[in-house]
């Protein structure tokens, strides 16, 4: 048994334990928490392991699974898979780690029951990750949505129901469609070879030969599916009510992971798969992908609720991804595939911070809150160090991939780069509006403020000088009591992300050198053909 | 001592770390660990000044940053004569003002954190300067565009104070973006971003690349330093605590837009076209904010806009290529004594008058606030350019040098700027007029929050720092223009300064023709504001130009017009668009799918045979599909 192996199975078995201790919430949650840190301390050998100047596929396992077909349970890991697998094991923790603080269970639920669901859940997204057999590949990227339907649907929202279900609805659709394009290239695989096989590595090599005409339904087919997970404009809408619905840790796994295999998707699969089409079909995928960056910041502006926001953000986001993937140029590929992790390190702990301010104030709206600050600083500044890299401020880890698909982008697509740095300054306004919103100016919001409350309140007038005069807070209305600053036990949980999103700021070595054979080996498949 | 200056940046990077990260634990010694990192960082870089040899630039490498493929950004550090004479002003003048902070902001319950901001700003200050590469410029570019925006912002009660703070983050990444374009083009046509290699590439490039490249870093500057058009944040930064304003938005980070000009100057030197733009802008914003500064009676906000108009000097003077580089440095630093000095004053004066900022609230404090009268006296001299002062020196060396140009451009730039030189004479003798001179006004009135004033001089910890600028405001000028001193020491990285031989007006003539138009400045404004009495209230009933400049000649106005309100609309009308357009789309063709499922529910009988009979089907159109796609 592979690493590899040890790695998905043991997520699995956790899931089984943590369901046998529904009755104790706590022993439940200690116990998730234990397995989540093993897995965590085995994904660190395992990266180190990972060797860039090697084989582009390590770790490689392999059994049959239906012969008839040629159809295998084979797993390996490329530096790509490698980092996704790697910021899954260390999110987890973190999100078992928030339960509690960013929310209750709603009535009659077992944190036994939610965590052996996020249990399994991890184990499936890094067997996606690791799959490198196309149909094992599919049949993960259908099961991986159960347990998340479950987890939206059964901890979520007042509107969880409708949010799970065209959650689940979308994905599935696409997924099928997948399916179809995968029969298709296994039959065009059975036609060259003689016998059929689903086999990654033996499909590129066959299908990459199709005819473009034929490259280019098999490539939509995958496209579409991955584009919907992405989600790339405009197949996007079910992401804000499943994340705006979802509980923080579920959102947390779904935007800052199982999104990315629909940008995983790209390119592992229809890149290497269908050069051609991808080359042929790029113009369109750009538009799309600038269309996102423009249109997500313009949205994420706009919200009015915390949750939907960072949905938007995302999009935004996705935007660039895409962006850096279909200019095939490597700095701007090397920037797309960090961006994939540093997405889910910024952005989950934007997640993770919104998730404690909505639960200390009971509300998710943005203009129940306003000079949080004051109140709060520790978790006003956690909300700025998220945020600053969510506009990917230099000396953040975001920028370094922005920075590098901008660049790369630049250099073979210029006209789409020019407009997607648009969205910078985009980014800046909507990450600094919520901030002013939420933390700075007088103590303000329903959220915050109440008649009842003690009177913690009334910070003092600041001195110094400027031309407008401080509005002090009415004598009668005071901070709510529950609004307090972060607990040592919240600071821990989010400590490693800021050093993780400061240190790969300013050190992001370890990580481009990794991923960089693997995104030219992706780059040379497509321009040689 | 060259191998090891990181520990440039290092000390007060960590002075940073532990504030921030330190907590209230910290709060009791905060500030002098604030006050102590710069204070070590200026040591080292006086010693570095004198232990070393400037004849070329020596870079050291820290480690490999972003290395990707072709791409290869190391953290680097390039020290030099342009270099090390910024790091002696930020770490000097940014001693002095930390020292000066101690005073200042004894009474926020906040100082500690004041401080760690503070040492977060000198330490991103001096990556900008000191970097090695454009990538690294650009870490400290916005490095200090946040530590700008965190104490801009710094007043959390006032909602003016979050608005302004963001508006200069937002003015700065438009010029940020310029910056960006223009490293990607470096990147494009040279296939690297560190100074050695650009510049030593830059002239093979294509003539068209080399102006954009120059145009992109110019939007970057403008932004940075409050240059038209992405001037209007630079007034309402003056939000921010006074210390903030005399060293963030006076003398450091504003000009760090001519810093970056002056260190890209073999690229400038190869575009007359991008070069006029500079010189165009530089002279255009030096006249803008020169009126406008006319109008306030804000002490702060006619302060600022006079950094406006100053910083509109150094970018005419460094827009002039060769003849102007070091001129634009040398005021550049003088002006850093004399508006930190003034801006500290100006503190100080808010500091006795229960934090009140408006000049016709003053009036007659000269006899309250010697001190400060003194060094913001001095200061004043020296700003107006009086003969042998510091402006007098650095300020007309740029007239000079735009007299020099020929033809048209030696008429425009020269008269642009010694228009601005009367004007300045004018609104500074105003501010200085209305208060230190006249009558006491504030005796009969209260502050806004109600509080009598009392006016006094300000502690020791406060004045010290203002004599030791003001001793810069009366000595620098002379000392680094004469003799050319300053040129001749930064002449291996920026280039000799040239000397114009066909001017339009003769060199002798210049500097006492500026000297005569100030004074016309000054006597207007003693005309008017000296020889009667100023009202406490402010006149309504004005003439047009008036109006004009206390709407800063419409420049709000047209961000408003041309870019608020259209995103405003443009947001909101996409909110509606997603969620009745594409989401109602969606949830539309999923109502139909719903009807057409309870339909197909009639087809669901419970026979095994319709099932297998549909299962067929389905398999059928599979096949179907699958087959169109292998033979098309």
């Amino acid at each position: 048994m592979t690493w590899l192996l040890a790695l998905i199975l043991l997520p699995l078995v956790g899931a089984l334990v943590v369901a046998g201790l529904r009755s104790n919430d706590r022993l439940a949650t200690i116990t998730a928490l234990a397995v989540s840190l093993v897995e965590l301390a085995l994904v660190v050998p395992f990266w180190l392991a990972y060797d860039p100047a090697g084989e582009r596929i390590q770790q490689a396992s392999s059994m049959d699974w239906i012969p008839n077909f040629g159809i295998h349970i084979s797993f390996g890991t490329d530096g790509i898979s490698l980092l996704m697998i790697a910021v899954i094991a260390v999110l987890v923790p973190i999100i078992i780690g928030t339960l509690g603080t960013t929310g209750k269970l709603p009535e009659g639920r077992t944190a036994g029951g939610f965590l052996s669901l996020v249990l399994v859940q991890e184990a499936l997204t890094i067997g996606v990750f690791a799959a490198t057999d196309v149909f094992l590949f599919y049949v993960l990227f259908e099961i991986m949505l159960i347990p998340m339907y479950f987890l939206i649907g059964g901890y979520g929202g007042p509107n969880r129901q409708y949010a799970a279900v065209k959650f689940f609805l979308y994905s599935f659709l696409g997924g099928l469609i997948m399916l179809a394009s995968a029969i298709g290239a296994y039959s065009l695989a059975s036609d060259e070879l003689g016998q059929g096989t689903f086999d990654w590595a033996t499909l590129v090599e066959v299908v990459r030969d199709a005819p473009a005409s034929t490259q280019i339904w098999l490539f939509l087919g995958f496209f579409l599916a991955f584009a919907i997970k992405a989600p790339l404009i405009p197949f996007h809408t079910w992401l804000p009510d499943a994340a705006g619905q979802a509980p923080i840790g579920v959102t947390v796994l779904l935007v800052g992971v199982l999104d990315k295999v629909g940008t995983f998707g790209f390119l592992r699969y229809c890149l290497p798969m269908f050069p051609e089409a991808s080359k042929q079909l790029a113009p369109l995928v750009l538009i799309l992908a600038v269309a996102g960056v423009i249109y997500g910041s313009v949205l994420a502006a706009g919200q009015q609720d915390m949750k939907r926001f960072v949905a938007y953000v995302s999009i935004a986001h996705f935007g660039f991804i895409a962006l850096g993937i279909f200019a095939f140029q490597p700095q701007a590929m090397v920037g797309s595939a960090t961006y994939m992790l540093n997405h889910s390190l910024a952005t989950g702990m934007l997640i993770i911070v919104v998730g404690i301010i909505a639960a200390r104030g009971g509300s998710t709206r943005i203009s129940d809150y306003g000079g949080m600050f004051k109140l709060t600083p520790i978790l006003g500044g956690m909300l700025l160090i998220a945020g600053l890299s969510t506009l990917s401020l230099p000396g953040t880890n975001s920028f370094i991939s922005e920075f590098l698909v901008l660049l790369g982008a630049f250099d073979t697509r210029p006209v789409y780069a020019i407009i997607a740095t648009v969205g910078m300054v985009l980014a800046a306004a909507y990450v600094l509006w919520l901030y002013q919103r939420i933390m700075t100016g007088p103590l303000r919001g329903d959220a915050l403020v109440g008649v009842t409350g003690d009177t913690t309140a009334g910070a003092p007038v600041p001195s110094g000088g400027g031309g407008a005069t401080a509005t002090a807070v009415e004598p009668e209305v005071g901070a709510k009591k529950a609004i307090r600053d972060l607990s040592v036990k919240e600071i821990a949980v989010l400590a490693p992300l800021v050093v993780l999103i400061v240190g790969l700021g300013f050190y992001p070595k370890p990580v481009l050198d990794k991923v960089t054979p693997s995104v030219e080996a992706t780059l040379t498949a497509v321009q040689e053909r | 001592m060259i191998a090891s200056s990181w520990l440039l940046v290092a000390f007060p990077a960590l002075g940073a770390l532990i504030l921030l990260a330190g907590g209230k634990r910290t709060d009791a010694w905060g500030h002098l660990l604030g006050c102590a990192t710069v204070i070590a960082s200026f040591v080292y870089g006086l010693v570095l000044f004198f232990s070393t040899s400037f004849d070329q630039a020596s870079d050291t490498t820290l480690y490999s940053w972003i290395p990707v493929g072709a791409l290869q950004v190391d953290f680097g550090l390039r020290i030099d004569a342009l270099s090390v004479i910024f790091v002696l002003l930020i770490t000097g003048v940014g001693a002095l003002i930390h020292i000066y902070s101690i005073g200042y902001m004894s009474d926020d319950a906040n100082r500690r954190r004041f401080f760690g901001y503070l040492n977060l700003f000198v330490a991103s200050m001096l990556i900008l300067v000191l970097g090695n590469s454009f990538v690294t410029l650009y870490l400290g570019w916005e490095g200090v565009g946040l530590a700008s925006y965190l104490l801009i912002g710094w007043y959390q009660d006032r909602p003016t104070a979050a608005t302004a703070a963001k508006k200069a983050f937002l003015m700065n990444r438009v010029g940020d973006v310029g910056l960006a374009l223009a490293i990607f083009l470096m990147f494009k046509y040279i296939g690297s971003t560190g100074y050695a290699e650009v510049f030593a590439g830059i002239g093979d490039i294509p003539p068209a690349a080399i102006t954009a490249i120059a145009l992109l870093l110019l939007l970057g500057a403008c932004g940075k330093s409050g240059q038209f058009p992405l001037q209007a944040w630079l007034p309402d930064a003056m939000e921010g605590p006074t210390p903030v304003s005399a060293l963030i938005h006076a003398a450091t980070m504003v000009t760090a837009g001519v810093y970056l000009i002056a260190r890209a100057a073999p690229i400038y030197n190869l575009t007359e076209d991008g070069r006029l733009v500079v010189t165009i802008v530089g002279a255009f914003t030096l006249l803008l904010g020169s009126i406008i500064g006319c109008a306030y009676d804000d002490i702060k906000k006619v302060l600022a806009y006079s950094t406006v108009s100053q910083i509109g000097y150094m970018m005419l003077a460094v827009g002039l290529g060769p003849f102007g580089y070091a001129l634009g440095i040398a005021h550049l630093l003088t002006h850093g004594f004399f508006k930190a000095g003034l801006f500290l004053g100006a503190g100080s004066v808010m500091h006795a008058m229960n934090d009140e900022v408006d000049m016709r609230k003053f009036g007659g404090l000269r006899s309250k606030m010697p001190i400060t009268f003194a060094t913001f006296g001095l200061g004043y001299l020296a700003i107006i350019g009086f003969p042998f002062l510091s402006g007098f020196f650095t300020k007309d060396a740029i007239i000079e040098a735009a007299f020099g140009q020929e033809g048209w451009r030696g008429w425009v730039f020269g008269g642009a700027a010694l228009l601005a030189a009367g004007i300045t004479g004018f609104y500074m003798t105003r501010l200085v007029l209305l208060t230190f001179f006249g009558k006491q006004r504030w005796r009969e009135i209260k502050s806004s929050d109600g509080r009598d004033f009392h006016p006094h001089e300000s502690p020791t910890v406060m004045t010290a720092p203002m004599i030791v600028l003001a001793v810069g405001s009366v000595g620098a000028g002379a000392w680094l223009i004469l003799g050319d001193r300053l040129a001749d020491f930064l002449a291996p990285a920026v280039g000799p300064l040239a000397e114009s031989e066909h001017g339009v007006l003769p060199h002798a003539i210049v500097p006492w023709l500026t000297v005569l138009i100030s004074a016309l400045g000054v006597g207007l404004a003693w005309m008017l504001f000296g020889r009667k009495e100023t009202a406490v209230e402010r006149p309504q009933n004005v003439a047009w130009p008036v109006r004009a400049a206390r709407k800063d000649l419409y420049g709000n106005a047209l961000n408003e017009t041309l870019v608020a309100t259209p995103s405003l609309w443009a947001t909101r009308f996409a909110v509606f668009l997603d969620n009745r357009g594409v989401d109602g789309a969606v949830n539309g063709l999923a109502a139909a799918l719903g009807g057409g499922s309870g339909r197909m529910r009639r087809l669901q009988t419970g026979f095994v045979r319709s099932y297998a009979l549909s299962m067929l089907g389905g398999t059928v159109l599979i096949v179907a599909a699958l087959l169109m796609v292998r033979f098309s």
